[in-house]
């Protein structure tokens, strides 16, 4: 310390420049222009506010700073338009109310928003930036006159680096317009590097912020038994039980509760017998329920529904003959398992009640599937109407034509 | 060698011819008083515990969950978008008031534009605070923003809530910037005369080392009107998506496309209302009135005449559009709008937005300070009525009359409402007190072009 005190007593001061100082802005843009014109370059003027008129008077050339905004702005524009294909067009493909997963209207809002906030930081930071700030310390800042720069009073700095430069000529050349003239000493004794403390205080604060990057590259490469950790429990804890797990509560220990015994769901009370079941009491029915209208209409509805569900394995006359069962004997009639299809016109199933042809078509019978659930009841029992039609196609007798077919038919 | 006490002699005799000085003293003397007039102490007090009821109802929230609103079904946007409405659209007469007056060159600006911003500042925080909690899940808010996560999910960029989380962080980080930026040559001159270490360091450090160099201000008036004209096309944005917000929704009575221009002007009118509500305490108690003049005071009488017109139009169109429409829903939902069980909110609007300005036609009005505060208040009382009549109504009637129900907002609803107030508050007194109020650099080049531009 006491050295340095001696050195900075044996060194003389340099000058820094040359300050001068006035009270009226026209007057210094006067004063500007002389400046200017006698071909100094490294100069400057101070004031507390922009003095229009004082650019031109100084020679200041246009700065480059919206050139380096509309490059921003592009910048944000492309950056949203490529955020937005990327998240939602490509890597992850959202379907939203049938809309294209690419359109450029309704991303526009935030292209602009981008180009607008990138834009923005530019300017300030350019402005920062092509300004030297922030500018810590400077020889002007030891000058107590100079304190008032941000109040009433406007300064004209020429430095003694200018090439031009002479300090009687200087001052010769100021004293004409300006209230005071006098030399600026660089006596600015702010060390140029930065406090120990602070570049200490940067390398620790930098080595802390790797710390959260190392810990989660860490983590995706490491494996851990245990469950995550939750800060905030969010839904994952729920006070109640999932379907299919214990519950001792219970006798049966299920936490899922079966139906109360004899719980029908709304339109599910099957209660006849009869039509549903094909039952009268404990055994067969033997006559159609009174729900079906054995009718023409009827008729033409149990053959549509016959050639739909049954014809491909009984074939349309229901003689077992279907497409599926002609298949099959073609593969080879020893095929394993292979039982083929009822002819319905058979004697056996022709002394079968009604009910129980209700109960094969419903619960399936042998090799034949439970049609129960792709049928409606009425369509069952509409294709037994068809069934008993084509077995007495089979077994006729002239008893079960009229006269006139008869007649024709000789 | 001259001591600091003889700088500081030098530096505070005020010139009476002076006006540079003048304009420095006037703002500087308020952020340099040793205390504060009692005002700001008794204002400070009562919005500082506005403000603790404030976070105490939002922890309340956070503890209990969003039942302790009132939000319920139907209506499941109660008072925080509501709120977010109102805030977001005070903000943006003080961005107005900076930027766009700016681009049209209207010196006027120069005595209220600092702390229409910092009113701007404000407000978009109190706003920015209401989705953060409305979310429910108010730990999860960057699910909001495109950040790579383990759910390998993206945000919806199709949905107007997302172009609203965009634009209201842009709007907050540009008003910022803007702010920020203004106040760096003022915050030199606070450090200039600043008397304790501590003022200069702060001050210091905020102001960057600006010492007025013209080179510098050539670039940084550059950057001015760069961020004005970027924040005039911005304003208009803001509130016109988070008029989307609404406009995008098939619900009756908010599926309009006049929503976007009618969203901006209210914005416009309460803002400048809200702007009056702060200028004419701060102007009697930290004695701005040379600044602050009867002329502002009254510009932004006839703003409010003008937007709230234009507001009263659009109340107007609606109607019109509901019935030309003939659309069967749209047309009850207007009808139940005015005559239906929210009518006193309705009515509650249309006298304080359409027919309280309307006294502004007359001179004697518009150059009133009692009158002209309290027709502001009632201006923002209509404005918040505005916002909870678009929300209420049409959520609480829509398509299905099963659905139907009506709104009740709870206790916790009016503390965070009244809350935010604190919040706001507080905020502005911290400002008046440290910060320069008024943009000191900008009136006195005003000044000097207007008064002193004696060559060509």
């Amino acid at each position: 310390m006491s050295e340095k005190k001696d050195k900075s007593t044996t060194k003389k001061t340099p000058v820094y420049g040359i300050l001068a100082e006035y009270s009226d802005p026209a007057v210094l843009i006067e004063a500007c222009k002389k400046v200017r014109d006698a071909g100094f370059k490294k100069w400057d003027t101070y004031t507390p506010f922009p003095v229009h008129g004082i650019d031109p008077a100084m020679g200041i050339k246009p700065t480059i700073l919206p050139w380096l905004v509309l490059c921003a702005g592009l910048t944000g524009l492309t950056t949203a338009i490529l955020l937005q294909w990327w998240t939602n067009a490509h890597d992850y493909a959202w379907i939203v109310s049938g809309k294209p997963f690419w359109s450029i209207p309704a991303n526009v809002p935030i292209m602009f928003e981008l180009t607008v906030l990138l834009s923005a930081l530019t300017t300030l930071g350019g402005m920062l930036a092509l300004n030297k700030l922030p500018h810590p310390s400077h020889p002007l800042d030891l000058k107590e006159r100079f304190e008032r720069v941000t109040d009433d009073k406007f300064f004209l700095l020429i430095e003694a680096s200018d090439p031009k430069y002479d300090a009687d000529e200087v001052t010769a050349l100021l004293a004409e317009h300006a209230d005071v003239v006098e030399p600026l000493m660089d006596d600015d004794q702010t060390p140029a590097e930065l406090p120990r403390g602070i570049i200490y205080g940067l390398v620790i604060l930098t080595a802390a912020a790797i710390v959260p990057f190392a810990l989660a590259a860490h983590a995706r490469e490491s494996h851990n038994r245990s469950p995550r950790i939750h800060i905030v429990p969010d839904m994952d804890f729920q006070t109640k039980y999932k379907a299919q797990r214990v519950n001792t509560f219970f006798d049966d220990r299920r936490a899922d509760r079966p139906f109360v015994e004899g719980t029908v769901a709304q339109g599910n009370l099957q209660e006849d017998d009869h039509f549903y079941r094909g039952k009268s009491g404990n055994t067969w029915a033997t006559t159609f329920p009174n729900q079906l209208q054995v009718s023409e209409a009827t008729m033409k509805r149990g053959e549509q529904r016959f050639d739909i569900f049954c014809a491909p394995c009984h074939g349309l006359q229901g003689r077992g003959d279907g497409m599926v069962n002609k298949r099959a004997e073609l593969i080879g009639a020893g095929v394993d398992g292979w039982v083929p299809p009822s002819d319905v016109t058979d004697p056996n199933l022709m002394k079968q009640p009604v009910g129980q042809l209700f109960n094969s078509i419903t619960h399936g019978v042998r090799n034949m599937p439970a049609y129960g659930p792709q049928i409606d009841v009425e369509d069952r029992w509409a294709i037994i109407l068809y069934v008993r039609a084509l077995q007495r196609t089979r077994n006729a007798t002239t008893k079960d034509l009229s006269p006139s077919e008869i007649a024709s038919l000789k | 060698m001259t001591t600091a006490a003889d700088v500081k002699q030098y530096n505070t005799q005020l010139e009476a011819e002076n006006p540079f000085a003048q304009i420095t003293e006037n703002v500087c003397r308020v952020a340099e008083a040793p205390k504060p007039p009692k005002a700001w102490y008794i204002s400070f007090a009562i919005s500082s515990t506005v403000m603790l009821a404030f976070f105490s109802s939002i922890g309340f929230v956070f503890w209990e969950g969003i039942g302790a609103w009132g939000n319920m079904s139907p209506v499941f946007w109660g008072f925080p978008i509501v709120n977010f409405v109102f805030w977001v659209g005070i903000g943006h007469a003080g961005t107005l008031i900076s930027a766009v007056l700016y681009l049209f060159r209207q010196d006027w600006r120069t005595g209220i534009n600092r702390f229409a911003e910092a009113m701007t500042i404000f407000a978009v925080i109190c706003a920015a605070i209401f989705p953060g909690i409305h979310i429910g899940r108010p730990w999860l808010p960057y699910w909001m923003f495109p950040i790579p996560n383990q759910m390998s999910m993206w945000p919806q960029f199709r949905s107007p809530l997302e172009w609203d989380v965009f634009a209201v962080s842009t709007y907050a980080t540009v008003s910022i910037l803007f702010w920020y930026m203004g106040m760096i040559p003022d915050l030199a001159t606070l450090r200039d005369r600043s008397k304790s270490t501590v003022r200069r360091f702060a001050y210091g450090i905020f102001s960057m080392g600006w010492r007025g160099s013209s080179r510098q201000w050539h670039r940084y008036e550059k950057a001015y009107q760069i961020l004005a004209a970027l924040a005039t096309p911005l304003v208009l944005s803001v509130h016109s998506v988070v008029s989307f917000d609404f406009a995008t929704a098939q619900l009756p009575g908010w599926h309009t496309t006049i929503f976007p221009p009618y969203f901006v002007a209210g914005a416009i009118f309460g803002g400048f209302a809200m702007v009056v509500v702060l200028a004419v305490p701060a102007r009697q108690f930290f004695g701005l009135k040379r600044i602050i003049t009867m002329r502002h005071l009254e510009n932004m009488c006839i703003i409010m005449l003008v937007t709230g017109t234009v507001v009263g139009y659009a109340y107007a169109m609606e109607f019109f559009i509901a019935w030309y429409g003939g659309v069967p829903e749209e047309s009850f939902t207007f009808i139940n709008r005015a005559f239906g069980p929210y009518a006193w909110a309705y009515w509650t609007m249309i006298s304080c937005n359409v027919l309280a300005p309307q006294l502004f036609w007359f001179r004697r009005f518009r150059r009133s300070i009692p009158v002209m505060f309290i027709i502001a208040v009632f201006v923002n009382v209509g404005m918040w009525f505005e916002r909870f009549v678009i929300v209420c109504t049409s959520l609480s009637r829509d398509f299905i009359p099963s659905n139907w129900g009506y709104f009740i907002p709870t206790k916790v609803d009016f503390i965070t409402l009244i809350g935010s107030f604190g919040l706001f508050f507080t905020l502005f007194l911290l400002f008046c007190r440290y910060l320069p109020m008024v943009a000191m650099a900008e009136v006195k080049a005003i000044h000097y072009n207007h008064h002193m531009h004696h060559h060509h």
